[in-house]
């Protein structure tokens, strides 16, 4: 089984510096792209390779990139953005890319600003990965003395410069509109679209923004071709997806593996299943917003197309598992309260929705719910749907809490009735 | 009034910056490193920037970590998201609000940590964590905590 993205990572912790970095055949796809493709060749490659974004909604990366004008239509500077806000509730996996191999990071920063001949490139980091800020600075700097960065790298007539921004904090800051703004130095509020980034971006100029993990795999197309990319996967998504598993089993942590391995295989087999004295009852798939699956469900392969058949989504690819010994509600008011929290409360069925859907659930939790409260929160489920906001925040806000309402509906029904939490 | 030293390390940032206003993040962090919050008059600040105060106001009241209002001399971010939640974040937490003798947002009486909730740390293969300052600290425990609070009291950290 081939990892690419995590195969040269150390095991004691350490970065891949750059010279182990092209020892291990990095950089290669740099000189490959730059010495002999044209942009075209890459888009087309990445898009035979049917790689989908890996920040969350699964959009297929090379029709994102061939909206991006290109040529003399283009107004320049153009940008390429790196989205490493990574605080999706249960979702550690860009983490391992940063701070294990930031160099195929930034190699995937070149061959993909030479794809959509970006002038500029950002990453933008969330500000408590203090270790990975370390560790990129570093890499970028070393990336610059041997001419990978900067003017005319290795001598061809592409230029790009790479800069790092440190946020502060706010989950908003990774809706793709919110970071622009926040690069700009406004205050980070999603923006309403259309116009998208790949035309009117940072700054009004054409801008592309992908996932770390999404730009870390470019590298490897490059190098070693769609086909191949295609071959790793068990679906029509290509490549490997990073999966990871939180909660309580005997395991938790992070694998490459397959796109599309079953829900199953990576709980029982990677994760090693429940930990002693706990049952299995439930998870969240892909990140906080995405909605909660049961037993019957875990055959479900983890990709993009067979996820939304089981009612869900691949999201981030990061499950969190719950227990038996854990209440449902309490779990579902620990993610609302995030939600409610982070709004960033442009859009008033989100600023008050969440909040309202908040003190509901939590007045259930306290043993104060009535019988009434589940129908209002199943009438928020319906407000806060897509369509109703300027982001998916408030949507992706909504998938787990309608689930819980669908699946642990006597949970919530019996903190009611008898008046408290069972679990407590 | 900015310093010399901030004034000096604040033209190097909006130096470095496409834009002047884009370096507001950072400017802001510079002070607060510095002073340790940011305070209310941006006036000068924003000045620098080509904002308005409203403007800069408006970017410093926004961010989690721009603090304005004073903090303990050790910040402690402790996740309270679902992963850490689920791992016993709520017993975490509790035991360092005995220990503190604070609630979330408040600042110890000897002016050593403040306590703060804090959005997934992306750490959640390792629940519960938090970080203290700049340091991540995983697979915490009453003990470890303990510990972890003795170490900073000691100036050992
Ligand atoms: C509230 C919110 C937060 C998001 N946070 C992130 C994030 O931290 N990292 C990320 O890559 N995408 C995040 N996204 C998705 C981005 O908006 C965007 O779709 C993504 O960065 C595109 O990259 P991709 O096409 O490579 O997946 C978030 C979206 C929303 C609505
Ligand atoms: S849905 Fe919520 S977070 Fe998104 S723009 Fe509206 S108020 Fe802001
Ligand atoms: S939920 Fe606490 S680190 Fe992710």
């Amino acid at each position: 089984m081939e990892r690419p993205l995590t195969e040269n990572i150390r095991s004691d912790g350490q970065p891949v510096g750059i010279e182990e970095y092209e020892k291990l055949g990095g950089y290669q796809a740099t000189r490959k792209a730059l010495g002999g493709m044209s942009p075209q060749e890459i888009t087309a490659a990445v898009k035979n390779a049917d790689l989908r974004g890996r920040g969350g909604a699964g959009f297929p990366t090379g029709i994102k990139w061939s909206f991006i004008p290109m040529g003399d239509a283009a107004r320049h500077p153009k940008y390429l953005v790196c989205n490493a806000d990574e605080m999706e509730p249960g979702t550690f996996k860009d983490r391992l890319l940063l701070e294990g191999n930031p160099h195929q990071l930034i190699e995937g920063m070149i061959v993909s600003g030479y794809a959509l001949e970006a002038d500029l490139a950002y990453i933008f980091l969330r500000a408590e990965y203090t270790l990975a800020a370390k560790r990129l600075g570093q890499a970028i700097a070393e990336a610059y003395a041997k001419g990978y960065l900067g003017r005319r790298i290795l001598g061809s007539d592409y230029s790009l410069d790479l800069r790092l921004h440190l946020s502060a904090g706010r989950y908003i800051c990774g809706e793709e509109t919110a970071l622009l703004n926040a690069l700009e130095g406004k205050r980070a509020i999603p923006r309403a679209k259309p116009p998208h980034p790949q035309t009117s971006g940072l700054w009004g100029k054409p801008t592309i923004v992908n996932n770390v993990e999404t730009l870390s795999n470019v590298p490897h197309i490059v190098d070693r071709g769609a086909e191949w990319f295609k071959s790793l996967s068990h679906t029509d998504c290509g490549g490997t997806k990073i999966y990871g598993v939180s909660g309580r089993v005997k395991r938790p942590g992070l694998w490459e593996l397959p796109m599309g391995t079953p829900a199953r295989e990576i709980i029982d087999l990677h994760a090693g299943g429940m930990r002693n004295g706990y049952g299995f009852r439930g998870v969240i798939p892909g990140g906080a917003s995405t909605e909660f699956l049961l037993e019957e469900h875990l055959d479900v392969r983890m990709d993009f197309d067979s996820l939304p058949k089981a009612g869900s989504r691949l999201g981030t690819g990061t499950m969190i598992v719950l227990d038996d010994k854990t209440c449902p509600v309490g779990m579902v008011l620990s993610l609302e309260t995030f939600f409610a929290r982070e709004s960033c409360g442009w859009c008033t069925p989100c600023r008050e929705g969440l909040r309202w859907v908040v003190q509901i659930i939590d007045a259930i939790e306290k043993g104060e719910g009535a019988g009434e409260d589940l129908d209002i929160l199943e009438g928020q489920c319906r407000l806060l749907a897509p369509g109703h906001t300027f982001c998916a925040l408030a949507p992706g806000a909504v998938e787990p809490l309608q689930s819980a309402l669908k699946y642990f509906r006597e949970d919530f029904e019996r903190h009611i009735k008898e008046k408290g939490c069972p679990w407590r | 009034m900015l310093t010399e030293g901030e004034r000096r390390e604040i033209e190097e940032e909006i130096a470095k910056s496409e834009r002047k206003r884009a370096a507001s993040v950072e400017v802001l962090k510079i002070v607060q490193k510095r002073r340790g919050w940011v305070p209310d008059d941006l006036d000068e600040l924003a000045a620098t920037l080509d904002m308005t105060p409203d403007e800069l106001d408006a970017v410093a009241t926004f961010y989690s970590l721009v603090f304005r209002k004073p903090v303990g001399r050790h910040v402690i971010l402790i996740c309270d998201s679902v992963s850490c939640w689920v791992m016993e974040y709520e017993s975490m937490r509790e035991h360092l609000s005995e220990r503190l003798g604070i609630g979330m947002g408040g600042t110890s009486t000897d002016g050593m940590f403040t306590l703060l909730p804090v959005a997934c740390l992306g750490a959640c293969d390792r629940a519960p964590v938090m970080m203290v300052d700049e340091v991540l600290y995983t697979n915490l425990t009453t003990e470890k905590i303990d510990g972890i609070l003795e170490a900073y009291r000691r100036g050992n950290m």
